[in-house]
């Protein structure tokens, strides 16, 4: 049965070409990551002030910045602190999220009265004011960064957790492993978990585009990534007071952070219509 | 509501006190004396056992106050709620600009689904909800302020300061409600009222703004005061880049200093009006749709 549902799914998926457009920006962007040692021509870090803000030219394809550092190793090694951070972020989220949204579906009840409850509370708000107050809390750094977005999109994860579990808690074949005497634990994480998947990977990516930005958002404002290490909205933010004279170092950052988001977000898009075409948006 | 009001004021109490290590010694400079740090405890209350400390802190809220701010040395609150005044009129400008051009151009776009204004509308919706808020602002300041002069770059009290960062924080909210609108108007263009409409000669003016436009109009109110609360989030990098001195750039100077009743106060004022939106949609939704109550 799962087979050709798989093969549908991939066969939608190919036939969906801006879904498969931002599934390359993903792909070049993770190996951008990955690869960052080989593939930065220069040390992010190292300063030379002889090539101080200087537009893109031969020998540094984006130009320099602010302390003639070239501005696309930085973009390179970037990549990888962006990167580490939102997954990082989003597994928290999935971690603490899923058990939560799991727990309360499966169980139903006052366990699941008391849960909903603080989901309820915290999804009033917008996540930005919650990654404030747990950087008001506990400070700057990339740790805390991730764990400032990850509580951001922690109510999400439960939230679609526990509506996802309440269709699968009533089937059969839940029904049946309790019936034969299966303990909570294991057909929760047997029966119920696998099926729940699917939703929580398609909001997993879309959580990623809101990851990113936050991430850059925070660091921009001075309260995520610190200089001088290589971050794109600390780039951003450490270019502004040079934007009269030197906009490319303001504007190329911005490209590469604006592009890695519409890549998730039309990724996003394509996976959760290829599993749902009957959810598909108009047109 | 009230419920969800008092965990609100709790967690902002309790954010004081789950700062690993001491507060009142991270927010006195290195150098300073036990004695002053112990002074600090004692003025923050922080010598107090918790649920005193909580019954002050409630007691003090009742009466308007929220301790005083390290920088200023004035209350909290009160430096506050001149900034939160400032969000507030930016919050207001950006939903109705993305409400207004959101509607308008998703109903060109939904009017015509196949057409080229269709299609444009789709990538700039798309463009709106993945361009980082505020990098789209420096990219308005280097072409309309640097470049040709026409808007100033920051600060606030006019009608021109207010342009630019009404456009950056709207432009999120402006591209989720052009394509609910476009979606919307698309599916009822083939609606049987539609054709009727359209069978009695009514001009295809009419048909979409009398008859298309009213019915998908909504879900197009839902989003328009959700965003309201969009905006509210992302005025706090908007007003970083043009120095609208709102309570978003309150919020991150305040954390930057470790001004914590600065941060308190604003993260309730923030918190509070959250609530009174959601409140107010929920009304709104009521008004529109009366099969809805709450009960």
């Amino acid at each position: 049965m799962a087979e050709p549902a798989r093969v549908g799914l991939l066969r939608r998926l190919l036939r969906n070409r801006a879904a498969l457009a931002g599934l390359a920006v993903i792909a070049a962007y993770v190996a951008l990551a990955v690869g960052a040692p080989w593939l930065a021509a220069y040390d992010p870090s190292q300063n030379n002030l002889a090539l101080r803000l200087h537009p893109p030219s031969l020998r540094h394809l984006l130009g320099n910045d602010e302390l003639g550092r070239d501005i696309l190793s930085r973009l390179v090694w970037g990549a990888r602190t962006s990167l580490a951070i939102s997954l990082g972020a989003v597994a928290f989220a999935a971690a603490v999220g899923v058990p939560l949204g799991l727990a309360a579906g499966y169980y139903g009840g006052r366990l699941d009265g008391l849960i909903s409850g603080a989901v309820e509370v915290l999804m009033a708000f917008p996540g930005i004011l919650l990654a404030l107050a747990v950087v008001a809390i506990f400070g700057f750094g990339v740790f805390r960064l991730i764990l400032a977005i990850g509580v951001y999109s922690v109510p999400t994860m439960a939230w679609l957790a526990r509506g996802s579990t309440l269709d699968v808690a009533h089937m059969e074949y839940v029904e049946a492993s309790r019936a034969m005497g299966g303990r909570n634990r294991r057909i929760m994480l047997r029966h119920v978990l696998p099926n729940i998947l699917t939703p929580i990977i398609v909001q997993g990516t879309l959580r990623l585009a809101t990851a990113v930005l936050t991430a850059a958002t925070l660091s921009f404002l001075g309260l995520g990534v610190q200089p001088p290490e290589p971050e794109w909205g600390a780039m951003i933010a450490s270019s502004v007071a040079y934007i009269r004279v030197a906009p490319h170092a303001t504007v190329i950052p911005g490209i590469a952070l604006m592009l890695v988001v519409l890549g998730f977000n039309v990724a996003g898009d394509g996976l959760s219509e290829s599993l749902d075409p009957a959810t598909s948006r108009l047109g | 509501m009230a419920p969800v009001v008092l965990v609100v004021v709790t967690l902002v109490f309790l954010m004081l006190h789950l700062i690993p290590g001491d507060p009142a010694q991270l927010m006195l400079d290195p150098s300073a004396t036990q004695q002053e740090v112990a002074a600090l405890r004692h003025q923050l209350g922080l010598d107090q056992p918790l649920g005193r400390q909580y019954a002050a802190f409630l007691g003090r809220l009742l009466r308007g106050s929220m301790g005083t701010s390290f920088k200023t040395g004035r209350s909290a609150l009160a430096d506050a709620w001149p900034s939160f005044q400032h969000t507030v009129e930016l919050a207001a400008a950006s939903v109705v600009f993305a409400g207004l051009a959101g509607i308008g151009l998703g109903v060109l776009a939904g009017a015509r689904s196949r057409s080229p204004v269709s299609a444009l509308v789709m990538v700039l919706a798309l463009l709106g909800v993945s361009v980082p808020t505020f990098w789209l602002g420096l990219l308005l300041i280097i072409v309309f302020a640097l470049k040709l002069d026409l808007l100033p770059a920051g600060g606030a009290g006019s009608w021109q300061a207010l342009v630019l960062p009404t456009i950056t924080l709207g432009s999120f909210s402006l591209g989720v409600i052009a394509r609910i609108t476009r979606a919307g108007v698309a599916e009822v263009m083939h609606a049987d009222y539609v054709r009727t409409a359209r069978a009695k000669g009514a001009s295809e003016r009419a048909v979409v703004l009398r008859h298309a436009l009213r019915n998908a109009l909504i879900p197009v109110i839902t989003i328009t005061s959700l965003s309201f609360g969009y905006a509210l989030g992302g005025a706090v990098a908007t007003e970083t880049v043009f120095a609208w001195p709102g309570l978003g750039r309150h919020i991150v100077d305040a954390i930057l200093a470790r001004d914590y009743p600065a941060v308190q106060a604003s993260l309730l004022l923030f918190a509070i009006s959250f609530l009174i939106v959601n409140l107010l949609m929920d009304l709104a939704y009521a008004l529109a749709n009366p099969r809805i109550t709450y009960g």
